[in-house]
């Protein structure tokens, strides 16, 4: 225990701290997004595919955090528009074009990483090493986030409506294919500034289980953006104090405590659980 | 009925000469190579209801998205009172079909009578008493008062239906865009909608829905516009049903129309 506590007082633990409540809160409030727009799925193939525009910004750039942050956006645009030009001039549909565009794009990603030596750092790519964050990381964390909440707040109603009956959206002039870029965008540079944290695996359980939690427990649609943002640091701060003296993954512990979370609310919601008192 | 020449419009509230009236000249749409709809020429007045009646794939949700400016025409124009209805988009309210609806998105009928009050307050500006007022009397006309706090998911097919025009209702549209609304109603359900829908024309919208029910339209809409690609009539609903026209438009011999 005392070592836990002289752990408390370094640098990197309280770095991390601030990372596990930034990345999480960042990821559980945009998760209100995925929720509603249902489009989960999509999403975990989306982080999948960030992991060759990462290996080929270090190919060609070295390891730097902005450069890997345009090597992702762009690995994710060619891979959640390829799929969709795909399935629109073939005859394969969107759902199998994804899906082999995502494994061939995560498989090259690997090989490339392999291959410039960097096989200790793929775990890290792939579930994440929140003690590795820097400041800069951190800054960046903090800045997406930042830009995450004030868009959305400041877009709420249109989104909402957007999110809803993207036709009725339309017809009332919100401008929704710039809406569906915006979100594609948001998403995918959270998913980037927390790509160190969790890993390109583990993301999306981030970037879903704090707004599902949420939808177990309310029919109100911005209790799911603030409820989900608190709830994703909240379980990433709690997986934060469980991972130290269980000699757990950190990255891995935040999953399984948001999914535990999650099972809690499913079962004992007083309003929609599987386990409520039946009047 | 509605007086042709003068009629209390709702919304403005003032008396005024020939009403408002939706003009289409000439409209065509194309989807890459494909033209969907040629030719498409119509006018109607608000105080009417009118039907897009055609065989699958016709084109009649095109001609819906068109006058919804969800889809762009190839040529052709769409006026409103003589100017072009692109902007006047807070005068169409559009209204979804009932499949396409996601029902379990978390919202209460009020919050969607609300979105109603988008297209009139903007980004910027949050709802004002005024718009408040405005939201419950959409949600009084359509007596969902007591309903307005549960959850959209947790309504009747019929209570659903209307609350989406409430929100129609609370956006003050002239135009009212309904995709295919009679879709799997009963009789009872069928028969409250078509009273309500000529209710709201005769109040001074001019309602506009897809429809496929061909032995119910007479009954529900005034007007109609049968379809097959391109226009083949358009008038008094009786006028446009004869056996000749269906035959024109669905290429067999199709069933007797009961009135």
């Amino acid at each position: 225990m005392n070592d836990f506590i002289r752990f408390l007082g370094e640098p990197i633990a309280q770095r991390s701290l601030w990372a596990c409540a930034v990345v999480g809160f960042s990821n559980g409030f945009v998760s209100a997004l995925v929720v509603l727009r249902r489009s989960s799925l999509q999403i975990g193939t989306i982080s999948c595919a960030l992991l060759p525009g990462i290996a080929l910004a270090i190919l060609f750039f070295g390891l730097m955090q902005l450069s890997i942050l345009i090597g992702a956006v762009i690995a994710g645009l060619i891979v959640g528009l390829g799929s969709l030009f795909i399935s629109r001039t073939g005859r394969a549909d969107h759902d199998t074009a994804l899906s082999i565009l995502h494994t061939t794009a995560f498989a090259l990603g690997y090989i490339i990483l392999i291959r410039l030596g960097l096989q200790q750092k793929v775990d890290d790519w792939l579930f994440g090493n929140i003690m590795s964050m820097g400041d800069a990381d951190l800054w960046i964390a903090w800045g997406t986030g930042a830009l995450a909440v004030l868009s959305i707040t400041v877009l709420y109603r249109p989104l909402l409506i957007y999110l809803f009956d993207m036709r009725a959206a339309a017809s009332m002039g919100i401008p929704t294919r710039a809406f569906s870029y915006g979100i594609f965008t948001l998403i995918i540079l959270v998913l980037v500034s927390s790509l160190q944290a969790v890993g390109a695996f583990l993301t999306l359980g981030l970037m879903v289980a704090p707004a599902a939690t949420m939808y177990q427990l309310t029919d109100r649609a911005s209790l799911m953006f603030w409820g989900g943002g608190l709830i994703g640091a909240g379980g990433s701060i709690l997986a934060f104090f469980l991972s130290y003296p269980l000699g757990w993954h950190l990255g891995a512990t935040i999953i399984v405590v948001l999914g535990c979370i999650f099972l809690l609310a499913w079962l004992f919601s007083p309003k929609f659980g599987l386990l409520r008192h039946r009047g | 009925m509605v007086d042709e020449h003068e009629h209390i419009c709702w919304g403005g509230g003032h008396h005024h000469h020939g009403g408002h009236t939706l003009s289409a000249h000439q409209l065509c749409a194309r989807y890459g190579d494909v033209t969907a709809l040629s030719s498409i020429s119509f006018s109607a007045s608000c105080g009417h209801t009118l039907a897009l009646i055609g065989p699958n794939g016709a084109g009649k949700s095109t001609l819906l998205n068109l006058l919804a400016g969800l889809i762009q025409p190839s040529s052709g124009t769409i006026l409103w009172n003589d100017a072009p209805l692109y902007n006047a988009r807070q005068e169409i309210a559009y209204m979804p079909q009932r499949t396409e609806v996601d029902w379990r998105f978390p919202i209460t009928v009020r919050e969607l009578v609300e979105m109603g009050r988008y297209p009139a307050t903007g980004i910027w500006k949050s709802l004002r008493r005024h718009d408040h007022e405005i939201v419950d009397r959409a949600l009084a006309s359509l007596e969902l008062q007591d309903l307005q706090k549960r959850q959209i998911g947790a309504l009747s097919g019929g209570q659903q239906q209307r609350a989406f025009l409430a929100r129609a209702l609370a956006q003050e549209a002239h135009i009212l865009l309904l995709d295919e609304p009679f879709t799997g109603l009963d009789v009872p359900g069928t028969e409250s909608l078509a009273r309500l829908l000529r209710a709201l024309a005769e109040e001074g919208r001019l309602v506009i829905a897809s429809h496929h029910d061909l032995s119910t339209a007479s009954r529900i809409f005034d007007l109609s516009m049968l379809l097959n690609r391109s226009a083949i009539a358009f008038g008094a609903t009786a006028d446009v049903l004869t056996e000749e026209n269906l035959f024109t438009a669905f290429g067999k011999r199709h069933i007797t129309i009961s009135v």
